[in-house]
């Protein structure tokens, strides 16, 4: 009965459940299909990783740009903040020009950031 | 009573799933037609008339290639990174809504209250496909390409998300239902935010890795980019994910700013017609008709603007779609605050 409740009350996000089940069961079907069908044939030069006809040199899974990383930090940074802004723009209407300045200030803070990394050339590519 | 919506809603998300897969694969056909103009060619006419069977003879072809996995890469996420692509690619058309309710049963899979979040939330799941594939392959082609794909999708997807905050903020809801109803009463929302439908739509170019944003794939210094090493349906499922993204984004972005299902005139319509299934087949075929456009346009950029280079790039997501979009929503506030739209 607990149960039964607590599925009505989600019963919105239901479906997507069922969107997964449908998604995920095919996507699986035709992996297992497509491993099936088809020829075989193995030799030992065609396992190696394919660099452009010249035999193999080093691992791939070496270091590589910092900046990548880089990026990948400051996303995580600026997309907080932009999920922080969609509850405020939902009640944007209700919340007045108080909570509008607030958001300003918020944005305003957000923005000296930007500038900093702009500044320290985080985002320069060359 | 719960099992009767259970089997609506699964009906609903297996016609969505089998519209999301058959407009992908016309796609794939009209892709090669489109270009085939373009350059003054015939494109593919051998395979049934107007070659309209092409897209199953490419399946066929897919299916009965060796399905070849590299001695020196990671088995498990190999297989792992194109089923995450192509699995999230096929759920992002849950929330979208196809026409008006028939007899009480909504035509869309789910309205659930955060829709636009749950498009972003799978959205960036999709990343993960890219980035699980590349790195599995072990390839250096493989390796750069996912990173430049990761780094170049999570940079736009910043841009994206500060571009449809302006838009929930005039419509004050997320859910796109609701959004889309909203665009029946009045103005489609691209008239009253065309700034960020460029965003959104320059966006999406980048988060579906198309021309001229398609540098993980830059055949002239990475092979193939990311799928490499891939072959078979495996390399099939990478190469479809993206038309089924173009799909994807093609009918968020007709939801979000074009009014979704609601055709101009649409009282006049609905008065002709009475509010029954015919309304909504016309509304369904209308929405359909606004998809199908979005996705020519993703071909005909691809095939008329050369590629970018990495830092323009780079430069054009965070240097200027970033603020822009930023200013688009501070301009937003100030001018509802203005026009007395708060309290």
């Amino acid at each position: 009965m607990i149960l039964l409740q607590s599925l009505n009350s989600s019963r919105d996000f239901l479906p997507i459940l069922l969107m997964f089940i449908v998604a995920a069961g095919f996507v699986s079907f035709v992996m297992v299909v497509t491993q099936w069908l088809g020829p075989k044939h193995k030799s030992k030069v065609k396992a190696d990783s394919f660099e452009c006809g010249i035999e193999q040199i080093g691992n791939a899974r070496s270091p590589f740009s910092i900046k990548y990383f880089l990026v990948a930090i400051l996303f995580v940074l600026f997309d907080v903040e932009v999920i922080f802004m969609y509850p405020w723009a939902v009640n944007f209407k209700s919340l007045g020009a108080i909570g509008m300045f607030e958001m300003f200030t918020f944005i305003a803070f957000l923005l000296i950031g930007f500038f900093y990394i702009l500044k320290k050339g985080a985002l320069k590519w060359d | 009573m719960l099992s009767s919506f259970l089997i609506i809603k699964f009906l609903l998300a297996i016609a969505v799933f089998a519209i999301s897969l058959g407009v992908a694969a016309y796609a794939t056909y009209g892709e090669r037609k489109v270009a085939a103009f373009m350059q003054d060619r015939i494109g593919p006419d051998r395979a049934g008339p107007f070659g309209l069977l092409q897209p199953i003879a490419d399946g066929v072809k897919m299916f009965m290639k060796e399905d070849f996995v590299p001695a020196n890469s990671n088995k498990f996420l190999f297989v792992l990174g194109p089923s995450i692509a192509m699995t999230t690619a096929l759920m992002t058309a849950v929330v979208v809504p196809w026409a008006s309710p028939v007899n009480g049963v909504a035509l869309q899979v789910t309205d659930i209250n955060i829709g636009l979040l749950y498009v972003f939330g799978v959205v960036s799941i999709g990343v993960y496909g890219i980035m699980i594939g590349g790195w599995a392959s072990n390839n250096k082609y493989s390796l750069l390409g996912a990173l430049r794909a990761s780094s170049q999708m999570i940079s736009y997807e910043i841009a994206m998300g500060l571009s449809l905050i302006s838009i929930v903020m005039i419509t004050g809801t997320m859910s796109l239902g609701k959004i889309v109803e909203q665009q029946s009463l009045g103005y489609w929302n691209v008239f009253l935010q065309p700034l960020a439908f460029l965003i959104f739509l320059i966006c999406s170019f980048a988060e579906t890795n198309r021309a001229p944003f398609d540098l993980p794939e830059c055949e002239t210094e990475l092979v193939g980019g990311y799928h490499t090493e891939y072959s078979s349906m495996k390399l099939g499922f990478y190469l479809f994910s993206e038309y089924v993204n173009m799909f994807n984004s093609g009918a968020i972005m007709a939801s979000l700013f074009f009014g979704g299902y609601n055709l101009p005139f649409a009282s006049y319509f609905a008065q002709m017609v009475g509010q029954n299934w015919i309304l909504s087949l016309i509304q369904f075929l209308f929405f359909f008709g606004k998809i199908l456009f979005f996705i020519f346009l993703f071909m005909w950029v691809r095939w008329t603007l050369p590629r970018f280079r990495y830092d323009q790039l780079m430069t054009l997501g965070w240097k200027i779609l970033l603020p822009l979009s930023i200013l688009n929503i501070v301009a937003t506030g100030i001018f509802m605050y203005m026009s007395g739209q708060i309290q």
